[in-house]
């Protein structure tokens, strides 16, 4: 079997360089096509009527004013009477029409009738819950009475973390044509390998009858995997409209309503140190909610998971609201959150610098190493030493400054993939797998190893992804595309290239084995002088193509990739204690990550998920109207995302060594998105002397923390 | 609001950049110029459009009317419905998709177009309200041989990810640019304050802004 291990560090001509991202120019000059931007004649628009009420029963349901109405072409009924309606924001019906306000217009006429019955969509009292709260049982290890006796100090706090969107700027949707037998399907996804199986199976259709396309994605963050109701949907009202392609794109309120959730978290926590700082218990009675389906299961203690002594209880809460999908890093923006701001707090109460408090305790965490060297790598960063100051001790003037720190871990790994490497007589190249770029620079990266292994540069390579009629490669999830393309892309231009060596051995003279491929060439190893171009050794191929394929598996990844990383975030804020505003100051993220292809556009993720983590700081969350059950943010003015003035300075440090590269390549997307929050909270705490229980860190938030009152 | 209503929203984005300030609420006013349904139609069309034949009555609608749009130099004429939003016009009639729908409320700037000189929201702008203006969408500045150097500049910067928003920073930044070319920093961050990014891509773009002012500085381009 050939050799497929990475090129050593210091013979890489393209991985780990800093180059820019391929479809860079196709974006940033508006040429690049979205499945949203799809457009093709007699296309139709599809729209839903979605309930207004969060728990209900269809009484009745008449559609005939919406049939009649010119230019309408379809109307399906979703919610047949009698169906009982879990969430505001559900889909009752479906229309396709000629344009997208007659396609509005038609909904409007649809009337509906309903039962409107009690609702809960709050879940931060988990007292109100009553039976709509599930307790997953208890967990016990040691003996936590005992722990918390012989402690030298014990902190006792409440924290909590609301749900937030994806609110992907490409809402959900697709364009769909279902003609004859066949459907022609452009989703927005995460997963062009399974969705087109995901909405045959809906449609009971063979899986080899839905073709799907997709260049381009706007964003996604978990949230884009499945074909999804409006996937069905479309397919229906293209079908009874005559095979018309119909485009139906989730609007703002909708995609923000019911497009899925990260889910929240709340919790009462309780931990113990000696004097020195060594934990030595730790309790916590956690909730939260992620919709109808309850879900929210945070990992607590996070990181710290081998404290001694724990004692843990978890309830998931069933609201009516939209339901979750996965968000960046399930799980654990709220774990981080939930340990790191109890253990900030357990340092201020010892009077310890939180970094020596983490550090201590870092034989708790699976990787103690690498976190200690993290610390100390931030703290450089951030001059933790030299701004660091006691809980609240920050002058006495209105404006505060405070610093604070979070610590993150991720998975990662690689999924399974499937790349064909195909070299053509004439010397092109085409790279094929059915695997997306979300943005994260996925098409570069496959690139940069096939142009690597080939001895070519990247223009010499025709990459081809985004089309389930090729190769399978896994979904985008979980930072997991990185590991699996770069691995298959590797053996299957190896694989392809012994095929070359074999076919053009004999006139270099030299064994198959003898052979490499560098700089344009095939050569003998070491000898320029006994080479062929590349063209001309792919000329010997006659009339033969040469297709070769590689796989990742993602058990067993032979060294190409792994799993488990780690990060530090530090952060540095302001805080204008007359106004509650918190201003970023600025933000250190330390992450390893293995083998990084592309430490530019690794530095990019790392920055998109600080930001994000800023946003879900200071001012995302989804809000709930209790009476009517109904989202009141459902729009981009009120569901509030930082802008480019709010982010302050960022520091993006990846920590690249031989150490680390020898694992191979692991992915980057969540664990660059997870202890942000965290970090700007205890800043905030650490600036103001008192902690603000709840994010987003809202004004008002901030002001009820500073006078003891609770809001 | 009356038959200024539209301005607001062009208005609001003008790049006069104060040259301090630190509020970190000056992200977006609170107060968001409501074009679409406002019950601006009518006069405030029939006032500026001298190219659109008013219709007896002197209102527009609701069937649909010919219009014709001055986009990126050239004449187009078009059949919608005065309803019909000028970022609709362009993706849906037009297939020019440059211009992305997203919030659809003058919030995210996604759509961004620069019209008549002016950094405007084309999800608040009617199509049948453009005419008579010289209209500039992402397809218009640049050319494939010889792309914008804001373009060139994001790409430099990596200022864009799914890029779903890159095309209406793009044209922010070159509205801004075009009449703030020698921009500070801080001057930067406010006067792209009216578009948003998912990704999380700010870094990139102020990197990307001062660069492109550089280079257009240099007369590369304009």
């Amino acid at each position: 079997m050939p050799n497929y291990s990475w090129p050593p560090m210091e013979k890489r001509r393209l991985m780990g360089k800093r180059l820019e991202r391929l479809d860079g120019l196709a974006k940033s000059t508006g040429r690049a096509k979205y499945a949203s931007d799809f457009n093709a004649p007699g296309m139709l628009f599809g729209e839903f009527l979605t309930c207004p009420h969060a728990h209900a029963r269809v009484t009745s349901i008449d559609i005939s004013e919406a049939e009649k109405l010119p230019g309408v072409t379809a109307v399906r009924i979703i919610a047949k009477p009698g169906t009982e309606i879990q969430w505001a924001g559900a889909e009752l019906a479906s229309v396709a029409a000629t344009s997208e306000d007659i396609a509005r217009d038609a909904v409007r006429k649809i009337k509906v009738g309903y039962e409107v019955l009690p609702h809960l969509v709050k879940e931060d009292d988990i007292s109100k819950a009553g039976t709509r709260a599930k307790a997953a049982g208890e967990t016990v290890t040691g003996d936590l009475e005992k722990a918390f006796q012989e402690a030298d100090v014990t902190h006792e706090g409440n924290y909590g973390i609301p749900v937030i969107t994806h609110c992907c700027l490409e809402p959900h949707g697709q364009v769909i044509e279902w003609k004859g037998k066949e459907i022609n399907y452009r989703p927005s996804t995460q997963n062009v390998t399974g969705v087109g199986g995901d909405l045959a199976k809906s449609l009971q259709l063979p899986a080899t009858d839905v073709h799907v396309k997709m260049d381009y994605i706007g964003g996604g963050f978990g949230s884009k995997f499945a074909a999804d109701l409006w996937g069905v949907e479309s397919a229906h009202l293209s079908k009874a409209s005559g095979g018309k392609p119909v485009k139906m794109l989730l609007d703002r309120r909708t995609e923000l309503t019911i497009a899925g959730v990260r889910p929240s978290a709340f919790a009462k926590i309780k931990v113990s140190a000696k004097k020195d700082g060594t934990l030595t218990g730790w309790q916590s009675d956690s909730w939260a909610t992620g919709g109808f389906g309850g879900g929210g299961s945070p990992p607590l203690p996070y990181v710290f998971i081998n404290i001694p002594n724990q004692k843990k209880n978890h309830s998931a809460i069933s609201t009516n609201t939209g339901g979750v999908r996965a968000w960046r890093a399930p799980n654990h923006q709220q774990a981080t959150y939930l340990t790191c701001c109890a253990l900030e707090d357990l340092a201020a109460k010892l009077k310890m610098d939180p970094v020596e408090l983490f550090a201590k305790n870092a034989d708790f965490t699976a990787r103690p190493e690498v976190y200690r060297s993290q610390l100390k790598k931030a703290s450089e960063l951030m001059d933790w030493g030299k701004k660091w100051h006691q809980r609240g001790d920050s002058g006495t003037g209105p404006i505060k400054r405070g610093l604070g720190l979070a610590i993150a871990t991720w998975g990662g790994g690689g999924h399974n993939s499937q790349c064909r490497a195909v070299i053509h007589p004439d010397g092109a190249i085409d790279i094929e797998l059915c695997s997306q770029d979300l943005g994260t620079g996925t098409r570069t990266i496959i690139t940069q190893v096939a142009a690597e292994t080939l001895g070519l540069p990247m223009s010499a390579i025709n990459l081809k992804i985004g089309d389930n009629s090729l190769p399978p490669s896994g979904p985008s999830g979980g930072s997991t595309t990185v590991g699996g393309v770069s691995s298959s892309t590797r053996k299957a231009t190896i694989n392809a290239l012994e095929k070359l060596y074999e076919a053009v051995a004999a006139s270099l003279g030299a064994k198959q084995e003898e052979l490499e491929a560098v700089d344009g060439r095939i050569q003998v190893k070491g000898q320029p002088d006994k080479a062929l171009t590349w063209k001309a050794a792919c000329q010997k191929l006659g009339v033969k193509v040469i297709s070769e394929m590689g796989q990742n598996d993602q058990k067993n990844p032979g060294g190409l990739n792994a799993q488990g990383v780690g990060g530090i975030n530090m952060a540095d804020v302001e805080v204008d204690t007359e106004t509650g505003i918190v201003k970023m100051k600025k933000f250190v993220a330390v992450n390893d990550c293995g083998l990084v292809v592309n430490p530019k556009l690794a530095e990019s993720q790392i920055h998109g998920g600080v930001i994000m983590g800023i946003c879900s700081a200071l001012t995302e969350e989804r809000i709930l109207d209790a009476v009517t059950g109904r989202v009141l943010n459902a729009d981009m003015e009120f569901y509030k995302l930082s802008g480019i003035g709010d982010i302050g300075e960022i520091v993006a440090y990846m920590d690249i060594s031989p150490e680390h590269d020898k694992r191979g390549i692991v992915g980057l997307g969540e664990p660059s998105a997870i202890a942000i929050p965290a970090a700007i909270a205890n800043a905030v705490a650490n600036a103001i002397g008192v902690r603000v229980p709840r994010i987003p860190l809202t004004p008002d938030r901030v002001l009820a923390a500073l006078e003891g009152r609770n809001a | 609001m009356g038959t200024k209503g539209r301005c607001l929203v062009s208005s609001r984005k003008d790049p006069d950049v104060p040259k301090t300030g630190q509020s970190g609420l000056s992200r977006r006013g609170f107060m968001q110029g409501i074009g679409v349904g406002s019950g601006a139609l009518g006069a405030g069309i029939l006032e500026n459009e001298a190219q659109a034949a008013p219709p007896p009555g002197g209102f527009s609608g609701p069937a649909a009317v010919p219009i014709t749009l001055r986009i990126n130099g050239k004449s187009t004429n078009l059949t919608v419905e005065p309803r019909v939003t000028l970022v609709d016009a362009l993706r849906n009639h037009l297939d020019m998709t440059g211009a992305k729908k997203v919030c659809d409320r003058a919030t995210c700037g996604a759509c961004t177009v620069i019209m008549s000189g002016k950094v405007v929201y084309a999800c608040s702008v009617l199509a049948i309200d453009a005419q008579g203006k010289d209209i500039q969408t992402i397809e218009g500045i640049g050319s494939g041989n010889k792309p914008h150097p804001v373009s060139v500049a994001f790409v430099h910067n990596d200022a864009q990810q799914c890029g779903y928003c890159t095309p209406g920073f793009v044209m922010a930044a070159k509205g801004f640019l075009d009449r703030n070319p020698n921009p500070t920093f801080e001057q930067v961050e406010k006067g792209l304050g009216g578009n948003l990014c998912r990704c999380g891509t700010y870094v990139g773009v102020r990197q990307a802004v001062l660069e492109a002012a550089k280079e257009m500085k240099g007369g590369k381009n304009a």
